[in-house]
């Protein structure tokens, strides 16, 4: 019997042929991830657990972006810790304010993580890697501590759920549309403990942006890992991130899943996800008469330089709504440049939207655009549970950058469509 | 592992970690301070009523969301001795498992437990005893390795030992 792409990574990274679902490995990790929120506790378990050195030091990625730049003192101390750990330990990759960005967009762009690798991260969108074909899970600090103490993770390798996308996608239509769709379709426990492996023409079709937005937000359906075959598409924008040497793999034709889900695209319109949850996924024209105070346009699942490029779009030569708070937030330091070169920047301003440095900011309600009570936004983040951008009685609207820049400007949810 | 004993809190599906520990108390990993606003955005009264002891009951993929460990630690500081669901969010499972806070799956009794029934546990065998409505449960047992895991007394205890024998 075959095996999936899933289980065949973390075979090979835990030194057996073949492993099972629902078997336990200890796997020998590529790389590991933390951030100013989750690294400060790894830090101060690793210290726990007795380690002096770490285990394999170029393999740990330490990133402020959550609060950063310092929001406040607390945030300041946390930020401290990260870099007094870096220098002790001498952390080659230690980004910091000016060379860091929101590390799921970040890593990719400086070709840390590559097809074939088995990736942890103490954080719950790590799961974005699986794009470039790499195993690639969240955790807590405490496994990120012991990670950086050994080497190596428990796993309990996962039963994958393959997900085949047909058809051809509609004007506008972007790989955030499509997660949100099948996050609508399957639930936000939909993939529990499971794989989720994407593929079929349409994904075969679809930009590496996409395809990273697409896995990003895997966890959101409670999946392990979100998974794409690398391909062509894969080995150009790996040329173009590095040029080191990786493993890529694919499942067999004959590897079990425990479903398959058959998704037209052809059919899917642009998704808006009401409050409170991921999972209640409609079309934009379903979702009735919404007005909004703020749009975000920004975070890990789409604040690349092709989700400016699209926003940018549809809000050259209109203006923001007066009563409509337009945050864009490019996610690395190079797609903030890359906005300017291009003149994106310009376009955002001009609009009336204010621009900040990249940052996870308010995706998490943390800093630069926190709602207050009773106020509604539409973001193009992951998450909008209860609270989640601000007050307990603030919601938000999930959408991809076209139904973000189009809501901004109608001061309420809205499509591209629907502008004069 | 002893018997825990305490009133039960309940909540419905999907209990996420921002509702258990908002992001705006991450800029600290003071276990006292979070437990000071656990479960502040889904139950403002779960501070002020919660006693040592006590047990938290949620329905199915509960933790869900972010990958803070701040979520089990803040609960786990608050005083709560375990958490009952029909099913939780893998992460927030390992975080459990991890910093040792039980984490126990029984839909049965996940889905009868009251809001303020008074509920045993006894970890060891998963045996767990709604006494108010006098009806017992069978916990799912936890894999062989994360047995270990527990009885090392977690992952970092379990670390330290597997680098001793090298």
């Amino acid at each position: 019997m075959g095996a999936t792409i899933t289980e065949k990574i973390l075979a090979a990274h835990s030194g057996q042929q073949t492993v099972r679902p629902g078997q336990f490995v200890m796997a020998e990790l590529d790389l590991m991830l933390g951030n100013d929120v989750t690294a400060p506790i790894a830090i101060e378990e690793f210290r726990k657990i007795g380690a002096k050195k770490l285990a394999g030091g170029a393999r740990l990625v330490l990133v402020a972006d959550h609060g950063t730049p310092n929001k406040d003192i607390k945030t300041a101390e946390q930020c401290r810790v990260m870099r007094e750990f870096s220098r002790e330990q001498g952390v080659q990759h230690f980004y910091d304010v000016g060379r860091a960005g929101i590390e799921h967009a970040l890593l990719p762009e400086e070709g840390l993580v590559a097809p074939g690798e088995c990736i942890i991260g103490a954080d719950s969108h790590t799961c974005t890697y699986g794009a470039v074909g790499a195993f690639a899970t969240g955790t807590g600090s405490t496994d990120l501590a012991v990670a950086m103490a050994t080497g190596q993770c428990w796993l309990r390798v996962p039963e994958s759920i393959k997900v085949v996308y047909r058809g051809e996608r509609k004007p506008w239509v972007g790989g955030k549309d499509l997660i949100l769709y099948t996050i609508g379709r399957i639930s936000v426990s939909g993939a529990l403990y499971q794989a989720l492996e994407f593929c079929g023409e349409a994904i075969e079709a679809l930009p590496m942006a996409d395809r990273l937005t697409m896995c990003n937000m895997a966890i959101e359906a409670g999946a392990k890992n979100g998974i794409i075959a690398p391909d062509a598409t894969t080995a150009s924008f790996m040329d173009s991130v590095t040029s080191r040497d990786y493993r890529p793999m694919a499942s067999d034709a004959d590897a079990e899943y425990a479903r398959t889900i058959e998704i037209d695209c052809s059919e899917i319109e642009l998704q808006v996800a009401l409050p409170a949850l991921p999972e209640k996924a409609r079309p934009v024209g379903e979702v009735g008469e919404v007005t909004i105070q703020q749009a975000v346009i920004g975070s890990c699942t789409n604040g690349r330089i092709e989700d400016m490029r699209a926003a940018a779009e549809i809000l050259r030569g209109r203006k923001v709504h007066p009563e409509v708070r337009l945050i864009v937030i490019p996610a690395t330091p190079r797609v903030q440049l890359e906005m300017v070169r291009e003149g994106l920047a310009e376009t955002f301003l001009e609009a009336g939207g204010v621009l900040s440095t990249p940052t996870c900011g308010p995706c998490l309600g943390y800093h630069m655009g926190v709602l207050a009570k009773g106020e509604r936004a539409v973001a193009t983040t992951n998450r909008n549970f209860v609270g989640r951008m601000g007050h307990q009685e603030s919601e938000v609207y999930l959408a991809g950058p076209p139904v973000a820049a189009a809501s901004a400007v109608l001061g309420r949810i809205g499509s591209p469509e629907e502008l004069p | 592992m002893s018997a825990l004993r305490g009133r039960a809190h309940r909540y419905g599906d999907n209990v996420d970690t921002d509702g258990i520990i908002p992001a705006r108390y991450l800029n600290t990993s003071e276990v006292a301070e979070l437990a000071a606003h656990c479960m502040e955005d889904l139950d403002a009264e779960f501070v002020r009523k919660v006693q040592p002891g006590d047990i938290v009951v949620g329905g199915e993929n509960f933790g869900c969301g972010s990958s803070r460990e701040h979520a089990p630690l803040a609960m786990g500081g608050a005083g709560v001795s375990c958490v009952i669901a029909k099913s939780f969010a893998r992460i927030f499972f390992r975080n459990s498992i991890n910093v040792g806070l039980p984490a126990l799956v029984c839909p049965e009794a996940a889905g009868e437990i009251e809001d303020g029934d008074e509920v045993a546990v006894e970890l060891r065998s998963g045996r767990i005893e709604n006494v108010t409505q006098g009806r017992s449960y069978q916990a799912e047992p936890f894999p062989e390795f994360l047995q270990q895991i527990i009885a090392a007394g977690g992952l970092v205890a379990y670390t330290r030992e597997r680098i001793a024998k090298r």
